[in-house]
């Protein structure tokens, strides 16, 4: 059927789209990270928080999850045990 | 003190050699002594777009390998004072030269010239890397479309992860029509997105395409091609002048829309 109101809806102007659609990819492209800045990422986090608990490195579970609007880190990490002393590690570790 | 420019974009066909060859002319044209390197080993065209493709003897390899003086590999440009080329290998790539080399030849150039202007490759491998070696300054060419704007947001990112920081925008190819009725991004659109300085808007002008059939660059001759004015002011603000941005907007005032508007009938 003849749509009538579609004669008057603005339709958006083709540099707008460009506009729109380059904001996003750029967003994505400006985000992304290289194999080798994540895994030395990786190996900074597991000397991090080694000092506190002790865990399983082969089972540790590193991802990215994009959102619409971000992307968010996730990270698996499965614990053997707490070590010794690290609730008692001082004010460091206590907020 | 001289100058060490890359003039780079990520994209090919943007129109960096065209803008390098320009500027040159440009700058050679304003009293300074300036020297145009060819990086693109293997695709070698700044010498066809200048016209100096048959007097071509040793490259930029050969300086670098040793075979040849720096001198002899440099091609005077007759038509103006000061303005030379050197030339890129075609029959090699671009593993034919390490970044540290290049750096070295333009610490070389950069002690007789004021201005060493260098034409990179396309892309963000070796040959990217092998252009932005020694320079002090890039200089971004984009067209107003998503894959070129993408790739010089890639790119402007590149150069800061390597320290060569404050990068400037030419925009190129801009048809002020499309603009006006909202087919093209704007100047302000391309800014928006990539957030750097702006240095020159070159509009579309198909005296590009005759100047290059010729081996004449558009700002060489006191012609009035837009372009090449375009590239002359751009020339002016790497010299450190304050030059206003050239009017693009669509040139038809209201009097030739309604003389046109009657001539249509």
């Amino acid at each position: 059927m003849f749509d009538f109101f579609k004669l008057f809806k603005r339709k958006e102007k083709s540099k707008e789209v460009a506009h729109d659609r380059l904001k996003l990819v750029l967003m994505q492209d400006r985000l992304a990270i290289t194999p080798q800045t994540m895994e030395n990422m990786k190996d900074a986090i597991i000397v991090a928080i080694s000092e506190f608990v002790e865990i399983d490195e082969q089972a540790l579970e590193f991802d990215w999850e994009d959102t619409d609007r971000n992307k968010v880190l996730v990270a698996s990490i499965p614990i053997r045990s707490v070590k010794r002393g690290a609730s008692q590690a001082g004010g460091t570790t206590k907020h | 003190m001289s100058e060490a420019i890359v003039i780079t974009s990520g994209k090919g066909g943007v129109g960096k050699t065209t803008a390098c060859a320009n500027l040159g002319v440009a700058l050679a044209s304003m009293g300074y002594k300036v020297v145009l390197v060819d990086a693109d080993i293997g695709l070698r065209n700044l010498d066809v777009v200048l016209g100096l493709e048959n007097r071509i003897v040793y490259d930029l390899v050969d300086v670098v390998e040793g075979s040849c003086r720096l001198r002899q590999a440099l091609i005077k440009d007759k038509r103006i004072d000061g303005l030379f080329l050197l030339p890129a290998a075609q029959t090699r790539d671009k593993t034919a030269v390490n970044p540290e080399q290049m750096e070295e030849l333009i610490e070389r150039l950069k002690e007789d010239h004021d201005y060493v202007l260098v034409d990179s490759p396309a892309g963000i491998e070796q040959g990217f890397r092998n252009a932005i070696s020694g320079t002090d300054r890039a200089l971004i060419v984009t067209t107003p479309e998503v894959s070129a704007v993408r790739d010089a947001d890639r790119i402007i990112g590149m150069l800061e992860s390597l320290e060569l920081s404050d990068p400037a925008l030419i925009v190129n190819r801009i048809k002020p029509k499309m603009v006006a009725k909202g087919d093209m991004m704007d100047i302000s659109d391309i800014m928006d997105i990539l957030a750097i300085s702006l240095i020159g808007v070159v509009p579309e002008d198909e005296y590009i395409v005759i100047s290059t059939n010729r081996g004449e660059p558009a700002a060489l001759a006191a012609n009035n091609s837009k372009a090449g004015q375009a590239f002359r002011n751009i020339a002016r603000r790497i010299s450190g002048e304050d030059v206003p941005f050239m009017d693009l907007s669509d040139t038809e005032n209201w009097w030739s829309k309604i003389a046109n508007f009657f001539r249509a009938k």
